[in-house]
C-alpha cells in the first residue's frame, strides 16, 4: 500500500515541475532560455525537412498536416513490417509480417494505440522495433499534445492570442510542425533517454545482439533456452512516458526483462502517468485558466482513486479458481507477477486504462470480474488524465456538452467561455460523443454473432467481455486486452482498424474544428449569470455527465459480461 | 496565412519531415540510448546472464526455468513452458473450469512431491505468472521445498535454508522479499560435490 501511495505522491509532486517546464518550453509567444538551448537543434530539422514552421495554419491546414503525416507513417510502418525479413537489424532473422497483421500494428501504433496482435520478441526485427515502432511512440503522443496546444491556444487561452485576433473571422490555431517539433526535442527525447538509462541499470537488455542462447540447469527438461534480447530499454522508456503500451515482448512489463525489479516497476509506473497529470499544470499556466485546471484535476484524481481502490480491494480477493486449495486469504495471483503483487499490479491496470496507456503488468484476462469492470470503465471514460493531449480534448467535449447541459438549466443561450454555442457545434460534439457507443458496441455485436469469428478462449460471460474489451481497447486508444482472444485475424485485423482511426481522429479533430469556430465568434462579456466554469457546481456537473453518459451507453454490456461473471462466481 | 487547402505541398513537407524524423527518434535515439546503456551498465544490458562454476552460461537472473528433479527448488507453473520466446500467462478467466482442473492437478501433484496441504499451498505455486518466465517464489514456497532438496543433495536442512536467505531479493523498499529460484538452484548446485561431479563428466 506504501508503493501504491508513493506512486501518487511522486506523480502529483513531479508533475508540478514538468508542467511549469512544458509550458515554458512550449509557448511561442515568450522567449525563454529554453529556446536558446534547443532552437538550433529544431532548426536543422526543420532545413532538413525543408518545413516552414513560422506560418500560422487555420484548422483545415492544420488538420490536414496531422492527417497526412498520420497516412505517410502508416504507410512506412505497413512497408517495413511486412518487409522486415529482408531488411537490416535482424539477427533473429525473423520473417515479414502477414499483410494485415502488419496493416493492424501500423495503424495501431499511428494511432497512440499499441494494440498487438503479435508478439514483439518472436514477430519482429529490431528494424521495425525501433525505426518503425519507437518513431510513431514519439510522434503520436506529441501530435496529441500539439492538437491541445492549438485548441488552448484559441479557446482556453485568457488574453486572446495574437494569432487569433489577427485574422478576424476565421482564426489561425498555430504552426503543426513547430507543435510536434518542440514536444519532441524539449520534452520527450531528454525524458525518454533518462528513463531507459534508469531501466538498464535495472536490468532491462540494452543491445544490438541477437538472442542468447544459455544451456538451463535442469538438463532433464530442456537442453536450451533462448533468451530474446534486442534495445529493450529505449523502447520501454517511450512506451511508458508517451501513453503508448506496445511493448518489446509479447506480455508486455509482465515479462522480467521488460520489467526487471520492484524499483523498474515503480519507474514505469510513474512515468506511464507523469506526462498526463503534468500537462493539467503545463495547461494552467499556458492557458492562465489555473482554476478551471484545478476543478478538472479534481475531477480526473477522483476518478482514478476510485478506479484504483476497486482494483487494488478485487484483487486482494482470491481467485475462485484456486478456492479450498491454495492458502486462505490469498491475493489472485494468477497472471500476476511475484515481485510486483497484488497491489501494484492493481495500481498500474487501473492507470493503465484510464490514460489510454495499455501496457500491462498483469493479465488483464484473470482479474477477477469487478477488477477487469473497472479497467473497462476506465476505458470508457478515457478522460481520467486520457492520453497525452487527447485526455484534456476528449474532457473539454465532455465540458462542451456540459456547458450546453448546463446553460439550459439555468435558462441561458448555451455558450462556453463567452462564445455561443450553436446548432452546427453542437452537432459534431453530439456525433463525436457517440461515435463511442456506436463503433464499440456496434462491432461487438457483429463479432459475436458470427461464432466463426470470435475466437475467444474462455467460456459464456468472460467470452463476450473478451470481445468487448478488444474494441473498447482499440476505440480508447489503449492497446492492452483480454489477451487470450485468438485476435491475429483477418477480421480483428481489420475491424480493430476502423476502431482504432475513428477513435483516434473523430475525437481529437472535432474539438479542434469546433474550438476554431468557436474562437471567431464575437465574444460576450462575462456577466453575473453567464455559467462560471471554474465553480465547483459546475465541475460536479462535467463529472455527472461524464458518468451518466457513460453508463447509458455502456451499463447493459457490462450486465452481460463482468456483472453475470461475478454472479455466477457466487460472493 | 495560406488559405487554398492544398495537397501536394502538404504531402511532400510531411514526406521528408517523416524521413528527418524517424531517423531522429527511430535511429539516432535508439542507437544512442542503447550504447550508453551498454557502456554504463555491460551485466544488465547484456540480459543478466549467470554464468556456473565452469563459466558456462546456464540463464538470465530475470528468466525463470523449468525444474523437475528432486535436487532442484521448483518455480511457479508457466503456461509457456518457461519459454522467453514464447513468453504469455494463461489468460485463463477466475470462472474458467479449465483453470480450476489445472490448479486441482497441481495441488495434488505438490501434496504428492513435497506433502503440502490441500487449502494451505501458497498461492503463486498454484497460479501461473503473466510472463510465464517469472522468476521468484515466496520464501515460504521455498522452504516447504527445502526438506526434499536437502535429502536429494545430501545437504543438511540448514545450510539448504541458509541458501535460501542468501538468494533472497528485494528485502528493503520498495518490493517483497522474493528468492530467485535460478540464483538459488546455482548456488546449491556450488555447494554439493555430487552434482559438481555429475557435471563434470
Amino acid at each position: 500500500m506504501n508503493e501504491v501511495i508513493l506512486c501518487y505522491a511522486l506523480v502529483l509532486g513531479l508533475a508540478f515541475p514538468l508542467g511549469i517546464y512544458m509550458a515554458r518550453a512550449l509557448d511561442d509567444e515568450r522567449e525563454s532560455r529554453i529556446d536558446r538551448l534547443f532552437r538550433p537543434i529544431e532548426a536543422v530539422i526543420y532545413r532538413l525537412a525543408g518545413v516552414n514552421e513560422t506560418r500560422v495554419m487555420r484548422w483545415p491546414a492544420y488538420a490536414l498536416a496531422v492527417v497526412v503525416l498520420h497516412l505517410l507513417l502508416i504507410a512506412l510502418a505497413w512497408g517495413v513490417f511486412m518487409a522486415q525479413g529482408v531488411l537490416p537489424l535482424n539477427p533473429d532473422g525473423i520473417a515479414g509480417m502477414s499483410w494485415d497483421t502488419a496493416l493492424h500494428t501500423a495503424v495501431s501504433f499511428a494511432t497512440n494505440t499499441n494494440q498487438q496482435h503479435y508478439s514483439g520478441q518472436a514477430q519482429l526485427s529490431y528494424l521495425s522495433q525501433t525505426f518503425a515502432i519507437v518513431t510513431l511512440q514519439f510522434i503520436t503522443p506529441a501530435t496529441g499534445l500539439a492538437v491541445l496546444l492549438a485548441i488552448a491556444r484559441v479557446l482556453l487561452k485568457k488574453r486572446a492570442a495574437p494569432v487569433a485576433e489577427a485574422t478576424g473571422q476565421s482564426v489561425g490555431v498555430g504552426n503543426y510542425y513547430r507543435d510536434l517539433v518542440r514536444t519532441l526535442v524539449r520534452i520527450l527525447l531528454p525524458l525518454a533517454m533518462v528513463v531507459a538509462l534508469l531501466l538498464t541499470w535495472q536490468g532491462m537488455p540494452s543491445t544490438w545482439q541477437g538472442a542468447q542462447t544459455v544451456a538451463p540447469l535442469d538438463q532433464s527438461v530442456a537442453t536450451t533456452q533462448q533468451i530474446p534480447l534486442g534495445p529493450v530499454a529505449s523502447m520501454v522508456a517511450i512506451k511508458q512516458l508517451g501513453t503508448n503500451g506496445g511493448g518489446w515482448y509479447g506480455p508486455n512489463s509482465t515479462v522480467p526483462l521488460e520489467n526487471p525489479t520492484p524499483l523498474s516497476n515503480l519507474i514505469e509506473t510513474v512515468s506511464l502517468l507523469l506526462i498526463p497529470v503534468a500537462l493539467l499544470v503545463a495547461m494552467a499556466v499556458f492557458t492562465g485558466r489555473r482554476r478551471l485546471m484545478a476543478g478538472i484535476g479534481g475531477v480526473m484524481l477522483a476518478f482514478s482513486l476510485i478506479s484504483t481502490s476497486v482494483l487494488i480491494a478485487s484483487e486482494r480477493l482470491p481467485n475462485a479458481a484456486f478456492e479450498g486449495l491454495a492458502a486462505v486469504g490469498s491475493a489472485n495471483l494468477e497472471g500476476k507477477e511475484l515481485r510486483f503483487g497484488p497491489e501494484m499490479s492493481a495500481l498500474w491496470a487501473s492507470w493503465t486504462t484510464q490514460t489510454s496507456n495499455g501496457s500491462v503488468n498483469a493479465m488483464h484476462d484473470s482479474l477477477n470480474p469487478m477488477g477487469g469492470m473497472v479497467t473497462l470503465m476506465d476505458m470508457f471514460i478515457n478522460v481520467t488524465f486520457g492520453g497525452i493531449g487527447v485526455g484534456l480534448i476528449g474532457y473539454l467535449l465532455y465540458l462542451m456538452l456540459a456547458a450546453f447541459i448546463g446553460s439550459l438549466m439555468i435558462g441561458r443561450a448555451p455558450e462556453l467561455m463567452g462564445r455561443a454555442l450553436e446548432t452546427r457545434e453542437m452537432r459534431r460534439i453530439s456525433l463525436a460523443i457517440l461515435a463511442q457507443p456506436l463503433v464499440i458496441l456496434g462491432l461487438t455485436a457483429l463479432t459475436v454473432a458470427v461464432p466463426g469469428l470470435v475466437g475467444t478462449s474462455n467460456p459464456t460471460f468472460h467470452g463476450l467481455s473478451q470481445v468487448l474489451y478488444e474494441y473498447t481497447s482499440a476505440f480508447a486508444n489503449n492497446g492492452s486486452g483480454f489477451e487470450g482472444l485468438g485476435d491475429g485475424t483477418p477480421w480483428w485485423n481489420l475491424t480493430c482498424v476502423v476502431a482504432l482511426l475513428i477513435g483516434r481522429f473523430v475525437p481529437m479533430l472535432v474539438p479542434l474544428a469546433v474550438a476554431a469556430w468557436l474562437a471567431g465568434k464575437r465574444m460576450a462579456p462575462a456577466g453575473r449569470g453567464t455559467l462560471a466554469m471554474d465553480s465547483g457546481a459546475f465541475v460536479g456537473l462535467t463529472a455527472g455527465v461524464i458518468v451518466i453518459i457513460n453508463l447509458l451507453g455502456f451499463l447493459p454490456v457490462l450486465v452481460l459480461g463482468p456483472i453475470a461473471e461475478q454472479l455466477t462466481l457466487g460472493y | 496565412m495560406n488559405d487554398a487547402l492544398m495537397i501536394r505541398p502538404v504531402l511532400f513537407s510531411s514526406l521528408r519531415l517523416m524521413v528527418v524524423l524517424a531517423a531522429l527518434l527511430g535511429l539516432v535515439y535508439p542507437f544512442v540510448t542503447t550504447t550508453l546503456g551498454g557502456a554504463l551498465f555491460p551485466f544488465q544490458a547484456g540480459g543478466s546472464v549467470l554464468h556456473d562454476s565452469q563459466g558456462r552460461a546456464v540463464g538470465s537472473a530475470l528468466v525463470g526455468q523449468s525444474f523437475e528433479g528432486a535436487q532442484y527448488f521448483h518455480g511457479r507453473p508457466s503456461a509457456v513452458g518457461n519459454d522467453p520466446v514464447s513468453v504469455g500467462g494463461s489468460n485463463l478467466a477466475p470462472g474458467n473450469v479449465a483453470l480450476r482442473e489445472r490448479a486441482q492437478q497441481e495441488a495434488e501433484r505438490l501434496a504428492a512431491r513435497d506433502g503440502l496441504i490441500i487449502g494451505e499451498i501458497p498461492v503463486e505455486l498454484l497460479a501461473a505468472s503473466g510472463s510465464g518466465v517469472d522468476p521468484h517464489i515466496s520464501p515460504a514456497a521455498a522452504r516447504v521445498q527445502a526438506a526434499r532438496v536437502s535429502q536429494a543433495r545430501g545437504l543438511s536442512l540448514e545450510s539448504v535454508m541458509q541458501a535460501i536467505a542468501a538468494a533472497t531479493e528485494y528485502t528493503g523498499f520498495p518490493g517483497a522479499p522474493v528468492v530467485n529460484v535460478l540464483r538459488l538452484n546455482l548456488a546449491l548446485a556450488a555447494m554439493s560435490p555430487a552434482e559438481a561431479r555429475q557435471e563434470m563428466r
